[in-house]
Formats: C-alpha cells, sequence, structure tokens
C-alpha cells in the first residue's frame, strides 16, 4: 500500500543533540531560581496558619466613619494624580510618536533613537521614577503625577507609534498627490486613521496609571499607598484591609469604565 | 522653474503628426523601474498634449500604477527622464514636485477619502497643495472661498446634499464621486484616474466613468486613466498605451483599434 521508498514522519521527534543540551539547560536554570528564589516548603507547610492568623486580625476592616472618610479622600487624590499624569504623558506621546514612527515625518537615525529613549522609560520601574522625581520635586503627589506622565509617555509614544505605522498608506499617498506637505499629510490623514487606536491605548494607559498610583505613595509620592505602609508599620491590619479592598474596588471600577468607554467611542465605528 | 517653453511646445511624438501642435503636458523618456531584482518596466517613452484624454491599458501587475507614481514624483525611477507641466519630476526638489502635483488631480482605485471625517473635509483638503496649513485641514478651519469651493465641487459631482456625511458611510459610487470632487477642487490642469471604476458595480462604474469624462471635457483638461477595461479604454480614451512584459508596445489613436487589438496585450 505504502511506497517503501516514501518516508513516514515519526510520531515523536528526536530532538537533536543541542535541542537536548538546550532543554537541560532550561531545568537547571529553573531549579537555581526556585532556590534563588528562598523556595522553602517549609515555610509553605507553616504559613498557612500565619496566614489565617493575618486574615483574622485584619477582619472585619476597619469601617470606621472617620477612617473611611481619610482614606477616601486619599483615593480621591490617588486618581487625581493618576489622571492629570495619564492626560499629559498622553498628550506629550502624540509628538513623541511622530518622531518614533518610521517612515512618517523624521529620519530612521531619529526614529532609533527615540524608540530606544522610550524602551529604557519603560525599563525603568514606575516605583523608581517615583523615587527619582521625589528626589527632584520633593515629598508629594506632584512627585507622582510626574511619575505618571513619563511612564506613560513610554508606553503610549511606542504603542502610537506603532498605530500609525499600521494604518492604512491609501489615503496618504492621495494626499500627498494633491502636492501637500509631510505635515499636512501627517496631521489629515494617517491621525485620523489611527485616532481609535490612540483612544483604545490611551485607556490601557489610564487603567496602567490608576494601578500605579495607588503604591506611589509606599515612596512618599502621594496617593493612598502611605496609608497601606503606615497601616502594616502600625499593625493596624483592619485599616490595611480597607485600603487593599478601596484599591481593588476602585481597580476594577476603572477597567470597567474603561472598557465600556472603549466600546462605546470605537466599538462601533471602527 | 516651472515654465520651460522649449518642452512645453514640442509636438506629441507617435499616434499625434495629424494633430495641431499642443502643449505637451507629459513628455516620458526612456523610463525604467525597479524593484529589488524584478524589472516593472524599462525604457519607456512617449508624450502627452494638453487636452488629450489616454488610456493606458495592460494586465494586472504589469506596472500602471506604478508607471503613474513615477510621473506623479511618488516613487523614484530608476532611469529616464519625466516632464509634466514642465518640471523635471525626476531631478526636482520636494517644493518644485509639490508645485507640479498642485495642479494635478488624482482619483484612485480604492477612492483613499479619509475615513472619519466629513465628505466636505475631504474635499477641503483637496486643497492642500495650494494652501499647506491647518486651515485646510478640516472644513470647520477653512477660508470661506475654499468651503465654497468645496461645495461647488460637490456639486458637479451632484452629492452636495452629503456635505456632512462621514466620508466611511458612503456607498461606494458616492465615494468615489467624492475622490473626483477632491481632484477636481483645485482645477488641475491634468486629470488621472487609476482604475477609477474597479471596485464598483457595473453600472455605478459607468456613471462614474460618463462624470469623469463629462467633466474633463467641459474644463478641457488632460486626462490620464488607468483601467484593464478594454472597452471603457476604446470607449472613453482618444489614444491607448498598452503596457506589457515591461514595455510599451502599443501607442496608437483608439479609433483605429478594435478590442482584438488589445486582447493580445493580455496574453
Ligand atoms: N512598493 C513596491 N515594492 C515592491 N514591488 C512592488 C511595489 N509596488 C508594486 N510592486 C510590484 O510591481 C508590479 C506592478 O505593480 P502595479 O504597478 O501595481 O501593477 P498594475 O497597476 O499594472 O496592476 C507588481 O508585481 C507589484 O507586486
Ligand atoms: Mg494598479
Amino acid at each position: 500500500m505504502t511506497d517503501l521508498n516514501t518516508h513516514v514522519p515519526s510520531r515523536i521527534e528526536r530532538p537533536s543533540a543541542i535541542a537536548f543540551l538546550g532543554y537541560a539547560a532550561a531545568v537547571v536554570i529553573i531549579l537555581w531560581s526556585f532556590a534563588g528564589a528562598g523556595f522553602s516548603v517549609e515555610k509553605v507547610v507553616t504559613s498557612p496558619p500565619r496566614f489565617a492568623d493575618f486574615i483574622e486580625r485584619a477582619f472585619p476592616p476597619n469601617l470606621e466613619a472617620r477612617t473611611l472618610e481619610r482614606l477616601g479622600w486619599k483615593m480621591v487624590e490617588t486618581l487625581q494624580i493618576a489622571l492629570a499624569g495619564a492626560v499629559l504623558g498622553v498628550i506629550l506621546s502624540v509628538p513623541v510618536a511622530l518622531l518614533a514612527a518610521r517612515n512618517l515625518v523624521a529620519g530612521k537615525w531619529i526614529n532609533q533613537t527615540v524608540r530606544t529613549t522610550l524602551g529604557f522609560i519603560r525599563a525603568v520601574p514606575d516605583i523608581a521614577w517615583a523615587l527619582i522625581f521625589v528626589v527632584a520635586v520633593g515629598l508629594g503627589p506632584f512627585a507622582g503625577m510626574l511619575a505618571i506622565m513619563i511612564d506613560t509617555v513610554g508606553f503610549c509614544g511606542r504603542f502610537f507609534a506603532d498605530d500609525m505605522e499600521g494604518v492604512d498608506k491609501g489615503p496618504a499617498e492621495a494626499l500627498t498627490a494633491t502636492g501637500a506637505r509631510k505635515l499636512d499629510v501627517v496631521a489629515c490623514a494617517t491621525v485620523p486613521a489611527a485616532m481609535p487606536a490612540f483612544v483604545s491605548t490611551s485607556l490601557f494607559a489610564l487603567e496602567k496609571a490608576v494601578r500605579s498610583s495607588t503604591i506611589l505613595g509606599l515612596v512618599g509620592a502621594g496617593g493612598i499607598g502611605i496609608e497601606l505602609k503606615v497601616g502594616f508599620d502600625l499593625f493596624d491590619y483592619p485599616s490595611a484591609m480597607t485600603v487593599i479592598l478601596m484599591i481593588a474596588v476602585v481597580v476594577i471600577g476603572i477597567e470597567q469604565l474603561s472598557g465600556w468607554a472603549r466600546t462605546k467611542i470605537i466599538g462601533e465605528q471602527r | 522653474m516651472l515654465d520651460k517653453p522649449a518642452a512645453n511646445t514640442q509636438p506629441v511624438g507617435t499616434g499625434a503628426q495629424s494633430a495641431p501642435v499642443l502643449p505637451v503636458d507629459i513628455r516620458v523618456t526612456g523610463l525604467s523601474k525597479t524593484f529589488g531584482d524584478v524589472q516593472i518596466f524599462k525604457d519607456i517613452s512617449f508624450g502627452l498634449s494638453r487636452g488629450e484624454a489616454v488610456a493606458i491599458v495592460g494586465a494586472n501587475g504589469t506596472g500602471k500604477s506604478t508607471l503613474l507614481r513615477c510621473l506623479m514624483g511618488l516613487i523614484p525611477a530608476d532611469g529616464g527622464t519625466v516632464d509634466v507641466l514642465g518640471t523635471e519630476v525626476t531631478s526636482a526638489n520636494a517644493q518644485a514636485l509639490r508645485a507640479m502635483r498642485g495642479q494635478i488631480g488624482l482619483v484612485s482605485q480604492k477612492h483613499n477619502l479619509v475615513p472619519r471625517l466629513s465628505v466636505l473635509s475631504n474635499v477641503v483638503q483637496g486643497l492642500l497643495g495650494k494652501h499647506s496649513g491647518i486651515r485646510h485641514w478640516s472644513q470647520a478651519l477653512a477660508p470661506a472661498a475654499s468651503r465654497d469651493a468645496a461645495m461647488e465641487a460637490l456639486q458637479r459631482v451632484g452629492l452636495a446634499h452629503l456635505a456632512d456625511r462621514r466620508a466611511d458611510r458612503l456607498s461606494g459610487g458616492q465615494s468615489q464621486r467624492v475622490a473626483i470632487a477632491r481632484a477636481l477642487v483645485g482645477k488641475p490642469k491634468i486629470l488621472i484616474a487609476d482604475e477609477p471604476t474597479a471596485s464598483l458595480d457595473p453600472s455605478a462604474g459607468e456613471d462614474v466613468m460618463d462624470l469623469f469624462f463629462g467633466l474633463a471635457k467641459d474644463e478641457g483638461v488632460t486626462v490620464v486613466f488607468i483601467s484593464h477595461n478594454i472597452t471603457h479604454a476604446l470607449q472613453y480614451g482618444d489614444r491607448i498605451l498598452g503596457l506589457s512584459g515591461g514595455k510599451m508596445p502599443l501607442d496608437s489613436r483608439a479609433d483605429k483599434l478594435s478590442e482584438t487589438d488589445l486582447r493580445g496585450l493580455y496574453d
């Protein structure tokens, strides 16, 4: 039935020697990482009781009216930091993205420089930016806002640029053919076409900003994070639990809101 | 710089010996183009006089659109020269290229309107070649004269009543007519259409062709239209240029040709 000269592939391909070495190395690296992370079976076994102890001491969360009011205002400040930083970041990202997008207004060399810089900005964690700005402008929400802003530029600058590179080139060519300048073509054809993607990316940036802004307080950059730190430092676990629950509620709420806004603004009019 | 009388008054070479001496709008000499290792066309020459309607025909992928992009300086050619309205396209600087393009109206197969903007904004943007800057980015910012010119162009394609409709909410025939209005609004000397009916159903296609050539004859402009529709080419073209195998084996007056003559190009 089968032509004897036909090669039938085996069910399981035998790995080559190099692939085998690769797998072995991966296993060794993973085990070594567990060691580095201080993985200890003993701690896993003994921690459930201690975790239960924490839960017992944290519940019920602190729901006193005065505490709730104080934390509520701290949460408002947190959202203000997130919104102000994200809006400034999104606005700054537009010119940055124009320089980062290939074949748009800037040459290859500028594209690469801007993209590398944006990569660096993203590589530095938001909490590290907050520490830097606390040193630069002092403790308080302004440092937090600047940290959120630069974090947003790192994110939106890159993705706005990708969005603009991805749009249909037809309208841009049609306007170039009318004799329009490059800047006119970008403003009239490229940016409007990329607008739905910009909106979507900006909403993600806002979600990310809200999540970041809740912990910036840990390093004194404003917002509700400081209450979390104080709660744990003073063993006031019920208040700390209230903060954690508030953060969870607000972050989930913002994600819902932004998902709703995304479909509302761009969902039906792609 | 824009006026080079010497290049502007020579009669057209092939196929036009009997015609009166008209200014030459486009003269292509020895034009070649490759993409990477692929030779698209080689050593093509032709000239077009003012007021002529020329059909460029050829099978899919023979390089008709590429030829057009070379004419407008949208992509560089590898060799040869292109002279459009007295501008030496292959060596012109950006400013001279823009001035030349400002005198040409282009309508393409995919219409290429800017989606999400209004019909009127799209037509106003047709003036960007003459007026650079933010005032022609949108109808909302445009000077009254430009809005009027755009409305007039829309009226001529019969779509003034759709001026505030979003461009991506039009039927195929409507959006192609908006593209024609955008091409006409700057009062071009040359109209170029690249397969203007390819994405339309046959009856909308006829309407668009009738409209396009009616307007072109009214204005006395030179028309270049690319088509792989032999019937359209013979019906609307005064002259037919045929592209095949990287050469231009056909350059003849339309009334001397039959459909069978053109079929040969597609083998
Ligand atoms: N920018 C480009 N890069 C590489 N190849 C291209 C490019 N544009 C067109 N081509 C190729 O050149 C050939 C001619 O294309 P085109 O001019 O669009 O043909 P036509 O308009 O006659 O159908 C095609 O094979 C196409 O794939
Ligand atoms: Mg084509």
